[in-house]
């Protein structure tokens, strides 16, 4: 591996949840778009979890060429969005997104023009004063997107945060997304189901399963010629 | 290894701060009382009496409570009428009615010379007399009754939908429901309710103090403030709120597994719907049951209205004042019960279980008029006590309200740090901030209630000031209290409606904030 160019690199990785444990060792690099896959209940959450410093692990997570396995989960260089609870339910899109910016939420007007431009980027420009229980399912989507957007961290890590949604919003929000890291530049972990969201939205695929998250491979390769615990999850 | 970043929680010692001044605070007068006791301690057989007065009212009252809420909870589960959701909301209005304007609603239907009296006299019966056991438990169960309704209701109510449908479709009688269905239930909640009011009882004051009395209906609560007020004797003072710590603390422990929780929306939900009792002797069972206890909670408070009306006119500048001082004295009393209840919930909500309980714990076996003797005999020294009565009363009141806003807080506090906890560490959201956009928001709902409940219970509240207070300083219960005392009774009556007013009125106003903007 060009340990240079890594975005995200853990060594040693070891997760342990009860009777529950994962380990991991692989890198992933710059700009990379890695689908997470493996069966239900193999650590695919626990492993994003982990690396967003949001449950307890060993070993070393270094983002961005930074040791940030002690940090705190917003001193990663990480955004994060979750299966749910992304916004708050109280806060309007305009607040949500504007917490991206300042958790103290108290905004000049440049920093706010930053908020209406994402919130614009994304298709909500009328939208910014609604809340989130005003809006659909993939209005909420978008208002999550457009502060990962403002939030401009290195590496994005996607817990299935589309997964309520039909399959034709899921692949528009899966492009939106690829539209967001380019332009922010970010290395993008998803997690997903789906064979066809990884051909769609990724580049490599991170398989987990029997208690270790694999190196990423190629896309291509992988679905082209999956291994052989991963063709019994395919059922191909 | 290094050990990785930790869950998310909100990293803040003012949590264990808190909890760590109430501690003080009651172990404080807990310490005081304990040295001023005299050794060896001599109980004589008035304290004998005190004693066996307290646990036996307490035993009655729970026991009639919970047998007289079983029949009115079943009926309100298994019927759906106009104005059930009223009358089951009216059953949490004695928790924040005043004991003293209770009592007197009381007295107006039950007392001597009251309606049901009058009546009895009509066809040549004497009298009722509520002086005594039968008084002191009469108010406890009109107090507690509604309680233990809304608790076996709400159990009751927990059972799925489901199950009803199956018992319909099977045809189940009555009395097979209550067999495969409600006795399970009952069996769970009934002993936890009983436990609940007989702590609670153990340590009752007021009603004690308006009436009981005499060597026959004297609670140990009553004893330490006649041995405080009218013999000055601290030293069998401070033995019998050591006693009253051990009775109440012991029952409290022993009850603490099957307490069961306080919740604001408790027996409020949608009545499930039900395919038995259709009978036309089982709806009229049922509508007599919910009658007599609608009769029983409505007729006092009409009473109060009633003849507070007419008393107003009659009464003396004191209660103006005394009502401006117990508005602020409850004001200060809810503002330091949320400085402290906030941040105590917010750290339990984050350890594990236990927590909540012991502090539960504390609220119940810890008297008030215990923390009031030791808070005097620490002041005493220094200050005229009654220069401090009102701020200490406040303070007391706040520590008693603690535990019940704290379990009205944690669940809520509980589920923001489930829902939004990864979200805002992720975000960096951490101190006031996190305070101000995130937890605030969510748990404001129950923070009006409990900041209502404490406001009423203070307002209310006839316990630690009549121990510090001297004739100028008076807060409204106190000032009823002394107005009934000299046998004014009709200014007590008006005194009686404005301290309802002001407490309804208090809860009213934190609740509705707590509701206002409350959204998904």
């Amino acid at each position: 591996m060009r340990g240079g160019d890594d975005m995200l690199k853990v060594d040693g990785l070891h997760i342990a949840q009860g009777d529950f444990e994962l380990g991991a060792d692989f890198a992933v690099a710059k700009g990379q778009r890695v689908a997470v896959i493996g069966p239900s209940g193999a650590g695919k959450s626990t492993l994003l979890n982990a690396i967003g410093g949001y449950i307890e692990s060993t070993g070393t997570i270094n983002v961005n060429g930074q040791d940030v396995s002690a940090a705190a989960p917003d001193r990663r260089g990480i955004a994060m969005l979750f299966q749910d609870g992304n916004l708050f339910p109280h806060l309007t899109l305009a607040q949500n997104v504007g917490l991206g910016l300042r958790p103290a939420l108290r905004l000049n007007p440049a920093e706010q023009t930053r908020v209406r431009a994402a919130l614009d980027s994304v298709g909500l420009a009328k939208l910014g004063q609604r809340k989130p229980g005003d809006v659909s399912g993939g209005q909420q989507s978008r208002a999550a997107l457009a502060r990962v957007l403002v939030q401009g961290r290195p590496l994005l890590l996607l817990d299935e945060p589309f997964a309520a949604l039909g399959p034709a919003l899921r692949g528009e929000m899966l492009d939106l997304t690829s539209t967001v890291a380019r332009d922010t530049g970010a290395t993008v972990l998803m997690i997903t189901h789906a064979p066809e969201d990884a051909k769609r939205a990724a580049d490599q695929v991170i398989f987990v399963d029997g208690g270790r998250a694999q190196a990423p491979r190629p896309v291509r390769e992988i679905m082209s010629n999956p291994p052989e615990a991963l063709r019994a999850y395919l059922g191909s | 290894m290094a050990r990785n970043a930790q869950p998310v929680r909100t990293g803040t010692i003012a949590g264990p701060v808190a909890a760590g001044t109430v501690f003080a605070l009651i172990l404080a007068a807990l310490v005081a009382v304990a040295a001023k006791a005299e050794l060896p301690v001599r109980f004589g057989p008035a304290d004998w009496a005190a004693l066996r007065f307290t646990v036996w009212q307490s035993f009655l009252s729970a026991l009639f409570s919970v047998l007289f809420a079983i029949p009115v909870a079943r009926a309100l589960a298994r019927r759906s009428f106009v104005g059930r959701r009223v009358l089951v909301t009216l059953l949490g209005a004695p928790f924040i009615l005043p004991v003293i304007v209770a009592v007197m609603g009381l007295l107006v239907v039950f007392g001597g010379a009251g309606w049901v009296s009058q009546g009895l006299g009509l066809f040549g019966l004497p009298p009722l007399s509520i002086y005594g056991l039968e008084g002191v438990v009469l108010a406890h169960v009109f107090f507690n009754m509604p309680l233990a309704t809304r608790l076996i209701l709400q159990g009751w109510q927990a059972i799925p939908a489901e199950q009803f449908r199956l018992a319909g479709q099977l045809g189940l009688p009555p009395p097979a429901i209550f067999r495969t269905l409600e006795w399970p239930v009952l069996r769970q909640v009934g002993p936890g309710a009983f436990a609940l009011i007989f702590v609670i009882c153990l340590t009752s004051f007021a009603v004690a103090l308006t009436l009981g009395g005499g060597p026959r209906a004297t609670t140990i609560e009553l004893a330490i403030y006649q041995a405080f007020r009218f013999e000055f004797d601290l030293g069998r003072a401070a033995v019998l709120s050591l006693v009253q710590l051990v009775v109440a603390g012991s029952a409290a422990v022993a009850a603490l597994w099957i307490l069961p929780p306080i919740a604001a929306q408790m027996g409020r939900g949608r009545p499930v719907r039900r395919w038995d009792a259709q009978g036309t002797g089982l709806r009229l069972l049922d509508a007599t049951w919910i009658g007599l206890a609608a009769a029983f909670l409505l007729v006092p408070l009409g009473a109060i209205v009633g003849s507070g009306v007419p008393g107003l006119a009659q009464m003396p500048a004191q209660v103006w004042q005394a009502a401006w001082t117990s508005i602020w004295v409850a004001t200060l009393c809810t503002v330091v019960l949320v400085a402290l209840a906030l941040p105590i919930s917010i750290w339990l909500a984050q350890t594990r279980r236990g927590g909540a309980e012991a502090l539960t714990l504390i609220g119940l076996a810890a008297s008030p008029l215990m923390i009031g003797t030791g808070w005097f005999i620490l002041i005493n020294p220094f200050a005229a006590p009654a220069d401090l009565a009102l701020v200490v009363t406040a303070l007391v009141n706040a520590t008693m309200g603690l535990p019940f806003a704290v379990r009205i807080l944690m669940p809520a506090m509980r589920q923001v740090m489930t829902d939004y906890g990864r979200l805002s560490a992720g975000l960096g959201l951490s101190g006031p901030a996190l305070w101000r956009i995130v937890i605030l928001p969510r748990v404001r709902t129950p923070l009006g209630f409990a900041a209502g409940l404490s406001a009423a219970l203070s307002i209310g509240d006839l316990g630690v000031v009549t121990l510090f207070a001297d004739n100028d300083r008076a807060t409204l219960p106190l000032q009823m209290y002394r107005l009934m005392g000299s046998y004014r009774t009709e200014a007590a009556a008006g005194a009686a409606l404005v301290l309802l007013t002001l407490a309804l009125g208090m809860f009213w106003l934190c609740d509705a904030w707590g509701r206002r903007h409350a959204e998904g």
